[in-house]
């Protein structure tokens, strides 16, 4: 058992990584936060604004989809780069865990902004058009019809983003942001650390199952179909 | 214009295409008294369901005006809208009921939108539930009922709101036979308590000889036929007549020529004496009698001797029946 007493001896690992581990969990949890947040309203107005949506609005839905086109193109890494600058002015510093929530939360965005419109538009324009018809105003049809409806579809939507924030969050790690990334770079690769980054791999895939688990059952919980 | 029920004036909707335009509702006047059945039949593409969405206000006429209860849907405003929809209520063919809702809830939510306190909201949910007979279910999903019973629901969620208008777009189009029948009496049986107009679109006759008391047979956008329907069914020959009293298939063979007679409003024992005088070789193949709207109504397929066809045509005319020779075969 060699191997166990050099995995429980590396400082690295004793350490570094539960520090690390959290990292990662603090960094994916806000920018998952913040992304619904920012993402289902979007999603929202992308529908509405579509041809056969609520509100449709050629000129406003073209912008929105080009924006949410590029922000969904750009790679990650670029775009973290690119942000460096209103990173700073908003956190402050362009390193840790807190720094690297801005640009996940940027491109989580339009991620989920996509996800959200293709659930949103699974709901029947005829379920849309019941509501409307016993009086309901647009308001009331958005939350209560077709968020409400699309609920499943929105939180499958919202484990995928969530693992893709995963991910992401380890690319952070290349560029100062901390986290399991950070680790698995700084010592599993530039100092042939072997055992770090296999003990950070085993930790991502073991969050991304627990999160695909957790996200499938809620789903299903919301599914009354 | 003050006056109850649902008024059409010429009205007109034209859709327009890249390639020209498409005239769906062209010149529709139509009027339904509070308190009567009214459906509207056609082929589909006549405009049935513009029709009805002209109705809601979810479509705007290109053209003329709606009335609903002596308020003109197709110049109302957004606000003045979402008030006059309290008074429609809208029945689906594919039901649309709120799948993330519980039956209580789905037949609620209009209650909830007109910001009926919970309390009462509780008590009108299991009045109507009662109604449509549906007590003890308010607590299952839709997914959990049948066909007929998410109809049910439907129909109760339609009614919540106290509507004086209940709009049925092929409300029992995906139902089986059993459960149109019993679907189509609680249509008929809200309106006899409550009293509510009630247009309803349909292709299947069945559901107008059941339900209605007038019909409007649409055709390419405009009105082809509109009666009441003992009187439409009294008009031999035409479309609607034809449809609502059709022959059962003819037997094979027999010779000779057809002749068909139809009758309405009239005595139906006299009609049968006076085929019985005819002679000869005149024998009934096919026949149908209805009631319709209270009076009886029939077409009946004579077989008759070739040589004997205008004389028995004349005849039948002279005693006051539609006749016509149908070709010799």
């Amino acid at each position: 058992m060699s191997w166990l007493t050099e995995l429980t001896s590396n400082p690295a690992i004793t350490d570094r990584l539960p520090e690390a581990a959290v990292e990662t969990l603090l960094m994916v949890g806000w920018s998952a936060l913040l992304a619904a947040l920012g993402g289902l309203p979007l999603g929202l107005w992308l529908r509405s604004s579509d041809p056969g949506g609520l509100r449709p609005h050629r000129a406003v839905n073209a912008v929105l989809s080009l924006v949410v086109n590029v922000g969904r193109s750009l790679p990650f890494i670029i775009l973290a780069i690119a942000l460096i600058p209103v990173t700073r002015w908003l956190t402050g510093s362009a390193l840790g865990w807190q720094a690297a929530v801005v640009p996940l939360t940027v491109g989580a965005i339009p991620f989920y902004a996509r996800l959200a419109e293709a659930a949103v538009r699974e709901v029947p324009a005829g379920k849309v058009e019941a509501a409307l018809l016993a009086g309901a105003s647009r308001r009331q049809v958005l939350a209560g019809v077709l968020v409400r409806e699309s609920l499943p579809g929105l939180v499958s939507g919202f484990t995928v983003t969530v693992v893709a924030l995963v991910s992401y969050s380890a690319m952070a790690g290349a560029i100062g942001a901390g986290g399991l990334g950070f680790l698995a770079i700084s010592y599993g690769y530039n100092r042939f650390q072997w055992d770090v980054m296999i003990v950070c791999v085993v930790l991502i895939v073991l969050l991304v199952q627990l999160l695909q688990t957790v996200g499938d059952l809620v789903a299903r919980a919301l599914d009354h179909r | 214009m003050v006056d109850d029920g649902i008024v059409l004036n010429a009205l007109r909707k034209v859709y327009p295409l890249r390639s020209g335009e498409v005239m769906a509702l062209d010149g529709i006047d139509l009027r339904v008294q509070r308190g009567a059945v009214h459906g509207i039949v056609g082929e589909s593409g006549a405009g049935k369901s513009t029709l009805i969405r002209c109705v809601t206000g979810l479509e705007r006429p290109t053209s003329g005006s709606v009335w609903v209860d002596g308020e003109e849907i197709s110049a109302a405003g957004e606000r003045d809208l979402r008030r006059a929809r309290r008074r429609i209520g809208m029945v689906f063919q594919h039901v649309h009921l709120f799948d993330a809702r519980t039956a209580a809830d789905n037949v609620g939510y209009p209650l909830r939108i007109a910001k009926v306190p919970a309390a009462r909201r509780r008590e009108r949910v299991a009045e109507l539930l009662e109604l449509v007979g549906l007590q003890g279910r308010g607590d299952s999903y839709p997914a959990q009922l049948s066909g007929g019973q998410r109809q049910r629901v439907g129909i109760a969620r339609a009614l919540a709101a106290d509507p004086s208008v209940l709009l049925c777009d092929e409300p029992t189009s995906a139902l089986d036979a059993a459960t149109t029948r019993q679907i189509l009496r609680l249509i008929r049986d809200v309106r006899d308590r409550i009293g509510l107009t009630v247009l309803i679109i349909t292709h299947e006759m069945s559901v107008v000889r059941e339900v209605c008391d007038s019909v409007t047979l649409l055709d390419r956008g405009r009105v082809a036929e509109h009666g009441p329907l003992a009187e439409v069914a009294g008009r031999p020959g035409t479309r609607l007549a034809r449809e609502l009293i059709p022959l059962p298939p003819l037997p094979a063979g027999g010779a000779g020529a057809g002749v068909e007679v139809a009758f309405a409003g009239a005595d139906t024992a006299s009609v049968f004496r006076t085929i019985g005088g005819l002679g000869d070789g005149v024998e009934v193949a096919a026949g149908t009698v209805e009631t319709l709207g209270g009076t009886q109504a029939g077409r009946l397929r004579l077989d008759v001797p070739a040589d004997r066809r205008d004389e028995v045509l004349r005849a039948l005319r002279d005693a006051g029946l539609h006749a016509e020779g149908g070709e010799a075969r």
